[in-house]
């Protein structure tokens, strides 16, 4: 229960704002065959404050679907808890659990698969707010125009069907379908993955807009650094299931202490082609790791160029080295 | 020996309730033996499609390919290929990486079987030989635990493992050419960083092809010798790496260079983005498609289509702006292209 001592510390945080969504300890496992266990999400603890931006990072299959997911609680918790607005998640009621999709959101990271095939965009896009009777009648198409053209698309696309949209169509499509019902928490997986650098760019200027005016608070998972460190206030590094490096977004690009987030700092790719042609990358050396049954110790030490003999004995627990900066790692 | 592959004037629409969709409107290019092109351009332009079309993959109807457009592989017109040539080319001579893996891998089939089939009709290896090539196929795009992976379904991999497994089966019958669209793009950095080592590595090796359609500037960066900009189903721009990097001449492609932020930047300011949203395809303009956004823009590109101008021997642009009588673009694109 090492990760407690990130809860002991949470007091103090608290003071600089009021904690919207607080998860504790919040494990997620999948039973996958045979007696085995894969821990995607494996005893992680943060919080987020109200108008925050907590950026969430690392290698494509590390849990940050499943955190997000069992966050928001599409998925039931395998263990742990979280609270929204103090009030568990994953022990609500029909009722309770109606006024929280009123109040809480997902983008997906895979947008057609989560787009209904036989309804209009217009009917996907308005569905939250006939759900919750927001709007009808005129008033209701012209909130679905309107979203359209917030992400870059025209009025006329609301009469036709997803398969008829490109990839990042589909994407934006999640992307107005979220907002639609104007929640104040959207736990955002990679919203921006399939779109080209001028759209997002503007749907993330459209998210910080959202943020300043409407003071909406975001989980917004990516793997493309540079938009997450432009968008977040902290991020957090997630290693197979658990959070390995938490701190203020200027303060882990300028400081990165955990090997891993070095290594993954040193991997961007620079759009220049004399730059990409020279540099060097840290590549991480060893075999990835699996979740399946993952052995005691901290995760990365296979790969890890400064493991040492507590390394394979020991699982780090996430301390607080400098202000705000948490890192797992025995080196610290 | 001629060009391996050649696109001329490819036409492509959709009929749909709403009316003609023109999701691309005449693009040419050529592909060379071991040579890798990249094409970029804003959402919905027409990238998928067009590579759509030179696998075959275009569903008629909906989806029309126009009169008068050619797809040439190695010489052969492939839109007028049997069934048999089909299957031959499709797989073993190109194959395609698909920009959303979950619909193009089947969900009730176990991934090893996915990558283990193609194998078994194009290369004639038998059951166990191809479970056994999958494997090491997963393992080469860094799937941990590749063995019992491989038994398990689409659902239960991760976003960005479902892309790798398209990437698995995709190379698993060393195509002549890849088509690969948006790779990369639920990869986190260190794993994008191999798999286009990997890419790299492949045509090193065995000489392939490479189409990357792909909205990170900084892969295209890295991997790509050509480059290819489109904007709403035309290429509007053309060149090399360097040119397209560091003299850029179209007005589109100066705001996909200003839109990247940087690393360094200062926190949470706005990102430079184009406003206004480009046309609908239904009813494309009869002037410059980029118009109605573009800050440059003359009464002319209103009204007329712009000319291709030739730049150098591999750069090409359609502007208006290089017209003698247009205002000096030089300035304009060191201030906004080069200095990225
Ligand atoms: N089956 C279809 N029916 C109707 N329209 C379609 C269909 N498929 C694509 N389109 C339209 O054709 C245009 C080009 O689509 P395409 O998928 O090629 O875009 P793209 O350049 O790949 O974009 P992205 O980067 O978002 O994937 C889009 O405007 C899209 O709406
Ligand atoms: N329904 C499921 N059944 C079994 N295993 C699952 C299921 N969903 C996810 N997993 C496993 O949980 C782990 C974490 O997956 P998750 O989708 O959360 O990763 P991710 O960090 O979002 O990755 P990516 O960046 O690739 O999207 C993976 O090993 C994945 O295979
Ligand atoms: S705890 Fe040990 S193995 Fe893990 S990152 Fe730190 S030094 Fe490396
Ligand atoms: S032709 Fe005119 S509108 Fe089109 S990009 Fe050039 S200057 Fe802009
Ligand atoms: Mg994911
Ligand atoms: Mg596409």
């Amino acid at each position: 229960m090492e990760a407690r001592v990130l809860n002991r510390d949470m007091p103090n945080h608290i003071e600089k704002g009021e904690v919207l969504v607080e998860v504790n300890n919040l494990k997620k496992y999948f039973h996958i065959g045979k007696g085995a266990i894969l821990k995607a999400v494996d005893d992680v603890s943060f919080i987020i404050r109200k108008g925050e931006t907590l950026g969430m990072v690392g290698e494509s299959g590390c849990g940050k679907t499943t955190c997000g997911r069992t966050v928001i609680g599409m998925y039931g918790a395998t263990d742990g808890e979280v609270l929204f607005k103090g009030q568990n998640v994953h022990r609500m009621n029909a009722k309770q659990r109606k006024d929280f999709t009123k109040q809480a959101q997902i983008i997906f990271q895979d947008p057609y698969a989560s787009l209904n095939p036989r309804m209009t965009v217009g009917d996907i896009i308005a569905e939250g707010i006939d759900i919750h009777g927001m709007y009808s009648g005129k008033e209701r198409m012209n909130r679905v125009y309107e979203l359209l053209g917030m992400v870059g698309l025209n009025k006329e696309h609301a009469s036709r069907f997803p398969h008829e949209f490109s990839g990042g169509q589909r994407q934006r499509i999640g992307i107005a379908r979220a907002l639609a019902i104007e929640p104040e928490f959207i736990v955002c997986d990679e919203p921006i993955s399939a779109l080209d650098v001028s759209i997002q760019a503007q749907i993330v200027n459209l998210l910080i807009k959202f943020q300043r005016e409407l003071g909406l608070t975001y989980l917004f998972i990516a793997h493309d650094l540079s938009m997450v460190k432009h968008i977040s206030d902290r991020v957090a590094v997630m290693y197979l299931g658990c959070m390995v490096e938490l701190a203020e977004s200027h303060e882990l690009y300028r400081n990165p202490l955990h090997p891993y987030t070095r290594a993954l700092l040193s991997a961007i790719p620079i759009p220049d082609p004399e730059v990409e042609r020279t540099r060097k990358r840290i590549m991480l050396e060893g075999e990835v790791p699996s979740p399946i049954n993952p052995a005691p110790g901290c995760r990365f030490r296979a790969r890890c160029p400064y493991a040492k003999p507590v390394c394979a004995e020991q699982t780090p627990p996430l301390k607080e080295i400098d202000k705000e900066h948490f890192v797992a790692c025995h080196l610290y | 020996m001629g060009k391996l592959l050649e696109v001329k004037n490819l036409r492509v629409s959709y009929h749909t309730y709403a009316g003609e969709v023109q999701s691309v409107r005449g693009v040419s290019f050529e592909l060379d033996r071991g040579e890798s092109i990249a094409i970029v351009g804003e959402s919905g332009c027409g990238k998928t499609v067009t590579s759509k079309s030179i696998m075959g993959l275009i569903q008629t109807p909906p989806g029309e390919i126009k009169e008068g457009s050619q797809i040439l592989f190695d010489g052969r017109d492939i839109l007028k290929f049997s069934k048999k040539e089909w299957q031959q080319y499709r797989g073993a001579e190109v194959s395609m990486i698909f920009q959303d893996p979950m619909t193009s891998l089947n969900p009730t089939m176990k991934i090893g079987n996915q990558i283990a089939e193609s194998l078994i009709i194009h290369r004639g290896m038998n059951k166990k030989q191809a479970f056994e090539e999958a494997v090491r196929m997963l393992e080469l795009v860094n799937i941990p635990n590749a063995r019992s992976r491989a038994n398990q379904y689409p659902h239960q991999f991760s976003g960005g493992m479902r892309q790798r497994a398209m990437i698995a089966i995709a190379l698993a019958c060393n195509p002549k050419i890849l088509i690969a669209d948006e790779p990369t793009t639920a990869l986190d950095v260190t794993i994008q960083a191999q798999i286009i080592e990997l890419m790299k590595d492949l045509q090193k090796k065995l000489g392939t092809a490479i189409i990357l359609i792909t909205h990170d500037l900084g892969v295209v960066a890295d991997i790509a010798q050509k480059v290819i900009v489109m904007y709403a189903g035309q290429i509007v721009e053309r060149g090399n790496a360097d040119e397209l990097f560091y003299s850029p001449r179209h007005p589109y492609t100066w705001s996909l260079l200003k839109a990247v932020p940087r690393l360094d930047s200062e926190k949470k300011e706005d990102l430079v983005s184009i406003q206004g949203t480009p046309p609908d395809l239904i009813a494309p303009p009869k002037g410059c498609p980029f118009a109605s956004r573009c800050k440059y823009c003359m009464q002319i590109c209103k009204e007329q289509a712009p000319p291709v101008t030739k730049i150098s021997d591999t750069h090409e642009a359609s502007c208006w702006l290089h017209h003698p009588l247009a205002p000096r673009v030089d300035e304009i694109a060191v201030e906004t292209g080069g200095g990225l």
